[in-house]
């Protein structure tokens, strides 16, 4: 029986505290990185980079961010997109303005200006709660959208604002092909997710979970609740900044404002949605399920349903397969995809001896 | 008790009124290091509303807060937290989405040294600050004896657990003053019983000043060094149990007319 | 000065339509407590249902009578699927059940009757009308008089009508409601299919306007700093909230667009809304309450 975990106590307050606390978990994250480092970048074929494994990459990472941002602080956000827009274009400006700027350094900077511009549009937070802070976000997600549209400045002098990625260099290696824009993607998402995870088992994380939970108790034993906040909204914006450059560089190449409208910032909630609110595995779920359907939905139409379903049917349907598992999960599994995978886990682990 | 040393905590004058609503109206008095006070009083008298003006969640019209030789006009739940102010509620006001562990390590959150990018890289400070931290949130959790629990969502634990658990958040954070809100409402004798404990060895064992809420006159006269009683917002008692007991205006106001 | 007043009046015209929605969302808000962003939708679907009825030969009366059927319809379907499923849940979970919502109410509209953008003719000439000295849109009149008067008849439904009593007592206190034997979920179908006949009619103004196209779900976008304005729960407040924010973008546009290269109506509602909550952190009629703990 390899799902086995007894006799595995923690004897001490560290090891208790870890992410995965049993070694079958660790063991079986070390075998999947070997796979996603080793194996993959070997056996994949184009689509499966281009069309799969990268969107399905840059989706969780921008899951994460707002997971972070709702899921854990409790502030909702209908403004993921601007953020990620501030970031892909600040990472495109920022390497002209500074000739030289090594790429994954730009990736950076494009995070901490879209921090920057989460801060400014977290403010209100303070005075304002609920949905009252939808406003808020969504004062974003237009603004900056017109921002980068109207201002050719931002897209050095493209008139609909279009930006292309620059080669993409690393200490001297081009990751320009399907494998190694992967490869790239790969290294700059699993670092941010491995400080994510940390980040919310920590103080930080906690004060970020009481805000969400009870912001008057909060308050009463001692959290600061404004920079607790606007922290969330600075690291969250972060996150979906470099999720935003990496949307343009790795994974289109070109991309233009409209491509952060607002419905990419209610596909990065729906990716909480159903990954699990609260949780750092439901953002992989979440995206995985997001980038897949839509490609499962056309194999079968193509199959199944050929000459049955009119070519324009099928979005209408998506749309229609979407709306009603958003709704069947809040009613059914409010805490998404992550809590059935646990509740299977469970069940897995008693196995064979269930009664 | 000594009357030359100064109070802990010293109210005067204390009025706050919601919309023209008066909630308490003109209140003042002292509550001594190392004491356990009781505040009774019917339905609607302004208990909670004391406690909200002591630490900050409501801000009085008028009056001053006196604590730990710092006057103020008013306080703020921060600055309360900061000057060693915790605190339970009336209606439980867990982070119900956590664990009982994590309820208790918010409790130390102020004593947490680390920043966010140490906590996110592990780094510096993170580790050991995290590890002490728990140390002292399993203290708590040994003391209140909710071992089998730690790792329990709060929600899902029955309602005399929850409070003990609320409890135990504050405690800590190790305050010098500890203010509770109807801890005992809706328990059984047993629980009552055991939670009567809790409190007397937070006094005892800490020496940590309680102020604390209870409609039950056996376990206030049992439990209390000094009892202040209001009715509508206002005091009409302030001393030690028994003589407050015997006030005919405590007798009529309250006692007569003793809701639960 | 005219030219100033003339702006101002189209921007308060346009603000009627802004208002309408609003008060669909604040009936629906008020009686469930749900935030409903799928609002936008229930315009589109509703508009679209009834021109594509039209353009299937029936008369105006019976289009009319049978969009509102499906408005009906959808309201107890959805009582039944959703509502009645996510009943004491926090109401962030309901606003994102309505998202949902949105999606689906907009599949089923575009997949029933197609994508293209439907012309629609009310039969009101819009040609220019003067007023003493002032060229106004003879159709903008209609619509405004239109909507005054469909605000006029929800009055009297809320304020002289059993089933008024009722849903006011609901919108007041829900437990107390059922105590007194109100069955909550029938007024939860009730204001849904009302919400659904107000966004018939600012589908169809909207519609005659611009074309009945997918643009109109977009409507929800103004109406929501409309409410920010004027309150959750206030049909005055959506009122003015709405006239507000008409009246302010069109004036933002034509003054202050050229100095921004123009395009500002998007984000310029927002923007007025967020400062209004900053000063005024409950809305225009909204009282500050101080939360008990
Ligand atoms: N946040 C608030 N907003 C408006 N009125 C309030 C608020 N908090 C308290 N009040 C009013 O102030 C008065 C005192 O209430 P308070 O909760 O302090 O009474 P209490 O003595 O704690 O009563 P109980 O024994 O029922 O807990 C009541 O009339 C109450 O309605
Ligand atoms: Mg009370």
């Amino acid at each position: 029986m390899f799902y086995q975990e007894s006799g595995q106590f923690s004897t001490r307050y560290r090891q208790d505290g870890r992410a995965l606390r049993l070694w079958q978990q660790r063991a079986a994250l070390w075998a999947l990185l070997a796979l996603a480092f080793g194996l993959l970048p070997f056996i994949g074929n184009d689509y499966w980079f281009s069309a799969i494994l990268i969107p399905f990459l840059v989706l969780s990472l921008a899951g994460l961010g707002l997971n972070l941002l709702t899921g854990y602080a409790g502030q909702l956000s209908l403004g993921s997109a601007a953020f990620m827009a501030v970031g892909a274009f600040a990472s495109y400006k920022l390497q002209f303005l500074l000739p030289g700027l090594p790429l994954l350094l730009s990736f950076v900077a494009g995070g901490v200006v879209a921090a920057a511009v989460g801060v400014v549009f977290g403010l209100p937070s303070l005075r304002i709660k609920g949905f009252y802070l939808l406003v808020s976000t969504l004062a974003a997600q237009f603004f900056v959208e017109w921002l980068l549209t109207k201002f050719a400045w931002f897209s050095n002098g493209n008139e609909s604002g279009v930006i292309t990625a620059p080669p993409l260099l690393v200490a001297g290696h081009d990751f320009g092909s399907p494998a190694g824009r992967y490869l790239l993607t790969l290294s700059v998402v699993l670092p941010l997710f491995v400080l994510a995870a940390n980040l919310v088992r920590s103080s930080l994380g906690r004060n970020w979970m009481a805000v969400r939970d009870m912001d008057t108790a909060a308050a009463v034993i001692g959290i600061p609740i404004l920079r607790t906040k606007l922290l969330a909204f600075a690291i969250s914006s972060f996150i979906l900044g470099v999720a935003g450059s990496l949307w343009a560089f790795t994974y289109l190449g070109t991309v233009e404002p409209h491509g952060f409208d607002l419905s990419r910032s209610f596909q990065v909630l729906f990716i909480i949605i159903l990954g699990g609110m609260g949780s750092i595995l439901g953002n992989f779920l979440g995206a995985a399920f997001i980038v897949l359907l839509p490609i499962v939905l056309s194999i079968l139409s193509g199959s199944l349903l050929s000459g049955v379903l009119p070519a324009g049917q099928l979005e209408n349907l998506q749309k229609i397969i979407f709306g009603v598992l958003i709704i069947l999960f809040l009613i059914k599994e409010p805490d998404g995809l992550a809590r059935l995978w646990q509740g299977w886990r469970a069940r897995a682990r008693l196995w064979p001896l269930r009664f | 008790m000594s009357e030359t040393v100064a109070p802990l905590l010293s109210l005067a004058h204390i009025s706050l009124s919601f919309k023209g609503v008066k909630a308490v109206t003109d209140i003042g008095f002292d509550v001594a290091e190392g004491e356990i006070c009781a505040l009774i009083g019917p339905n609607g008298a302004g208990k909670s509303s004391l406690l909200n003006v002591i630490n900050g969640v409501y801000q009085p019209q008028q009056g001053e807060i006196r604590f730990a030789g710092r006057s103020r006009r008013a306080m703020q739940p921060h600055e309360a937290a900061v000057a060693g102010i915790a605190r339970t509620f009336q209606n439980i006001a867990l982070f119900k989405g956590m664990s009982v562990l994590d309820n208790i390590l918010t409790g130390r959150n102020l004593a947490s040294r680390s920043s966010w990018l140490e906590q996110a890289f592990r780094l510096g400070r993170a580790v050991a600050d995290e590890e002490a931290q728990r140390a002292v949130a399993e203290e708590v959790i040994a003391f209140l004896r909710l071992q089998a629990w730690r790792h329990t969502p709060v929600g899902q634990l029955p309602y005399g657990l929850q409070k003990r658990v609320e409890l135990g958040r504050a405690l800590a954070a190790r305050p010098r003053l500890l203010l509770l809100d109807e801890p005992m409402a809706g328990m059984n004798r047993e629980e009552k019983r055991e939670m009567s404990q809790f409190i007397r060895e937070v006094n005892q064992v800490f020496g940590t000043t309680i102020v604390l809420i209870e409609h039950d006159i056996g376990v206030v006269m049992e439990l209390s060094d000094h009892v202040v009683v209001l009715d509508y917002g206002r005091k009409i008692g302030d001393g030690e149990p028994e003589a407050v007991r015997a006030l005919p205006e405590v007798i009529a106001a309250y006692l007569g007319q003793q809701r639960h | 000065m005219s030219f100033f007043m003339e702006v101002l009046l189209g921007g308060l015209l346009a603000g009627v339509m802004y208002s309408l929605v609003a008060i669909g969302f604040v009936l629906i808000y008020k009686a469930s407590g749900v935030f409903n962003f799928a609002q936008g939708s229930m315009v589109l679907f509703a508009a679209l249902t009834f021109v594509s009825l039209l353009e299937r030969g029936l008369p105006f009366w019976l289009a009319f009578v049978l969009s509102l059927l499906s408005m009906l319809l959808l309201a107890l379907l959805l009582e039944r699927l959703v509502l009645r499923h996510l009943v004491n849940r926090p109401p962030i979970t309901l606003f994102m059940a309505t998202l949902g919502l949105s999606y689906v109410v907009e599949g089923v509209a575009q997949a029933l009757w197609g994508a293209q953008v439907h012309g629609l003719d009310l039969g009101i000439e819009d040609t220019p009308l003067e007023l003493g000295g002032l060229m106004l849109s003879r159709f903008d009149l209609f619509a405004a008089g239109s909507a005054g008067l469909l605000v006029l008849l929800l009055s009297l439904l809320f304020n002289k009508t059993r089933i008024g009593l009722s849903l006011r007592a609901v919108a007041d206190d829900q437990l107390a409601a059922l105590a007194v034997g109100i069955r909550l979920q029938r007024m939860w179908v009730l204001v849904w299919a009302v919400a659904g006949l107000v966004g018939l009619v600012a589908g169809l103004l909207w519609g005659a306007r611009l074309g009945v196209q997918f643009s109109l779900s977009l409507i929800v976008l103004k109406a929501l700093p409309v409410l920010i304005i004027g309150g959750f729960t206030s049909i005055g407040g959506a009122i003015v909230g709405g006239l507000i924010v008409g009246a302010s973008e069109k004036l933002a546009e034509v003054y202050l667009g050229p100095l921004l290269s123009g395009g500002i109506e998007n984000w310029f509602p927002y923007v007025l809304a967020l400062l209004f909550l900053l000063l005024r952190p409950a809305g225009l009629f909204g009282e500050r309450a101080i939360e008990r703990v």
